[in-house]
């Protein structure tokens, strides 16, 4: 080869070429029409939100009936027709029904995916863990029913005075559902452990049971508080199962009190899917309202999302 | 097997541990109560390992052919051979760690002291208990240096003050003076060559009867092999150490006797140091610690 042949091949310009810049032109704007949509929604849901509030509204020149922040944030009673937005009687109703698949999922799904990482053969992991992924894939709407269906008729021989709808079935049927959350996310992060640590722990003369729980799950407990949260998200935002589970009666309960979880509830999701449904007509308060609590709920769950990514941080190990 | 140059006279005393009551190592026991067990005892005295016609076969491949050999007490036993003869597999023979690999088969007897830890009662948990394991790459616990060397005291329920374990062990190590300052904080943090003398502090924090090591210095910088060589020196005075090295000048360096594996899993010679590098019995070994093959 001459010289001249080389020196053109060494200066050829590949970063320009029309190729290499169309797709880079391609995969900024998929990712400019991605972040423009969200930023879209939420600027939509801040509007309208505005509109609902009477600190707001006059701003957004909207005339007629609002509603004070105060009343919305501090007030317990939600009923339409009487123009009472206490956004705390669907919080409460929300709050408990994570509390309660929490106390469940977490627990189960960190356990499966202990068993699943560290104790299950390659074979039986093979089955097992896409087994678990499909139970993420049945529809919520299924898992609503299962507990309307099965569920609450099997705890009322325990609880003899649990109600139809009842944040019990509710909570249990969401704590099923995000099982595969924390199963998959947690076993990941388990796998994602070195094997360096595990050869470490058994050359120092652990248990099975000592490797797994005293040093995989602290090496993993970056991925495995994150999948909590995620699925903690999961179920604050979880919406038609618990819209038939736990009933569209919004009604304040003492979130303490065990007994709570036999009544039944409206928490925020399913209120709004009971306000959509029913015949709230664009432009009335209550229409405003959807805006208000999807509001709400949206800082409940990017609070979520932010503390996730600390703790993320905080415990993220490299080895 | 030669034990002429064996150079410490109370091979009875320091290592045993009077709160381990659960496992093997009862040597004066067990030799008074069997009768004509006395001249195997006097020529097991001071060996701590025995293997004897150890065989390892992963699937139908075998890896280890017929190893007999004799570790002696506090000393330093240096294994060499080239890539894939069976060395490190050896050294997992002697802490069961090859049981976890389902493909690996062992037969044989490997004894440490007087119990042979393949017999059907010897749990490979609380063998691992007794033996201390260095690996190739550094592999602390993403732990605090102190829970690091404290770990083995902890899964043991090793009773005494830990903080005075954990320095004494760390002093071993020598790595007490660079870390006294920072005992709460991540023993990730440490530079490779630290990270590897903190698992050799918690390998030797529970008082282990040997300390098998496979490469140790491999992955570290020529300062902080030389500083792990020298520490394997100081911890021969206390333990027995089993190291696997493929680099044959730290065999001649920090070792007192010398086996050489050779392709195919086989012990092709097993003599003192000098006696390996200045006048081997095999050609083989010749050849290859010379360098003309392998």
């Amino acid at each position: 080869m001459s010289t001249d042949d080389l020196t053109d091949d060494l200066t050829r310009n590949t970063a320009n070429a029309p190729p290499e810049l169309l797709t880079r032109s391609f995969f900024f704007l998929c990712a400019v029409l991605s972040i423009f949509v969200t930023i879209g929604i939420i600027g939509l849901l801040v509007t309208e939100a505005a509109k609902f509030f009477s600190i707001t509204a006059p701003l957004m020149g909207v005339e007629g009936p609002t509603a004070s922040v105060v009343d919305f944030l501090t007030g317990t009673e939600w009923i339409i027709n009487n123009e009472q937005f206490g956004v705390l009687a669907l919080v409460t109703s929300t709050l408990m029904v994570t509390f309660g698949s929490a106390l469940i999922a977490l627990p189960l799904g960190v356990g499966t995916a202990i068993y699943l990482s560290e104790y299950a053969d390659p074979q039986l992991r093979a089955v097992l863990k896409p087994a678990l992924e499909i139970l993420a894939g049945i529809p919520t709407v299924v898992y609503g029913f299962f507990a309307l269906i099965y569920i609450t008729p099997a705890l009322r021989v325990v609880f003899p005075s649990i109600g139809t709808f009842n944040l019990l079935s509710a909570s249990i049927v969401v704590g099923i559902m995000i099982i595969p959350m924390v199963a998959s996310i947690s076993e990941d992060a388990m796998s994602a452990v070195p094997d360096d640590l595990r050869q470490a722990g058994y050359g120092m003369g652990a248990t099975k049971f000592e490797v797994s729980t005293g040093i995989v799950v602290p090496a993993a407990l970056s991925g495995i508080l994150s999948s909590f949260i995620l699925a903690l998200s999961r179920a604050i935002g979880e919406t038609m199962a618990v819209t038939v589970a736990a009933g569209a009666q919004a009604k304040f309960h003492n979130p303490f009190n065990p007994a709570a979880y036999l009544d039944g509830g409206s928490p925020m999701t399913a209120t709004m899917v009971n306000l959509l449904t029913g015949d709230v007509t664009g432009g009335g308060l209550a229409y405003r309202s959807l805006f208000a609590i999807g509001l709400t709920l949206f800082v409940i769950t990017f609070a979520m999302n932010v503390i996730s990514e600390l703790i993320a941080q905080r415990y993220r190990e490299e080895y | 097997m030669s034990q002429e140059n064996m150079s410490n006279d109370n091979v009875e005393s320091a290592t045993e541990d009077p709160t381990d009551d659960d496992m093997i190592l009862e040597t004066d026991v067990a030799a008074g109560l069997e009768e004509g067990s006395e001249t195997v005892r006097t020529a097991r005295e001071r060996s701590i390992v025995e293997a004897n016609g150890i065989n390892v076969w992963y699937n139908d491949e075998q890896a280890l052919q017929d190893i007999t050999m004799s570790v002696p007490e506090n000393q330093v036993t240096a294994m060499i051979g080239p890539s894939g003869c069976g060395k490190s597999t050896f050294l997992r023979c002697i802490n069961r760690m090859n049981d976890m690999i389902d493909a690996a088969r062992v037969e044989g007897e490997l004894y440490l002291g007087e119990k042979n830890v393949y017999d059907p009662d010897v749990d490979p948990v609380a063998l691992r208990r007794r033996v201390g394991m260095v690996f190739q790459k550094p592999n602390p616990f993403p732990k605090s240096i102190y829970d690091n060397v404290a770990y083995g005291l902890k899964i043991q329920d090793i009773g005494g003050n830990h903080d005075e374990i954990v320095e004494e062990s760390l002093k071993r190590a020598a790595l007490w003076d660079e870390v006294k300052d920072q005992l709460d904080e991540s023993g990730l943090d440490l530079s490779g060559g630290q990270q590897q003398r903190l698992c050799i502090a918690r390998a030797i924090a529970p008082d282990p009867e040997v300390i098998l090591m496979d490469e140790p210095a491999s992955a570290l910088d020529p300062v902080a092999t030389s500083k792990i060589e020298d520490l394997i020196d100081e911890l021969a005075e206390d333990y027995t150490v089993i190291i696997v090295t493929h680099n044959m000048q730290q065999a001649a360096r920090i070792s007192d006797k010398t086996a050489v594996f050779l392709t195919g899993g086989e012990l092709v010679e097993f003599d003192d140091t000098k006696t390996i590098f200045e006048n081997p019995e095999h050609e083989r070994v010749e050849d290859y610690i010379t360098g003309k093959f392998g």
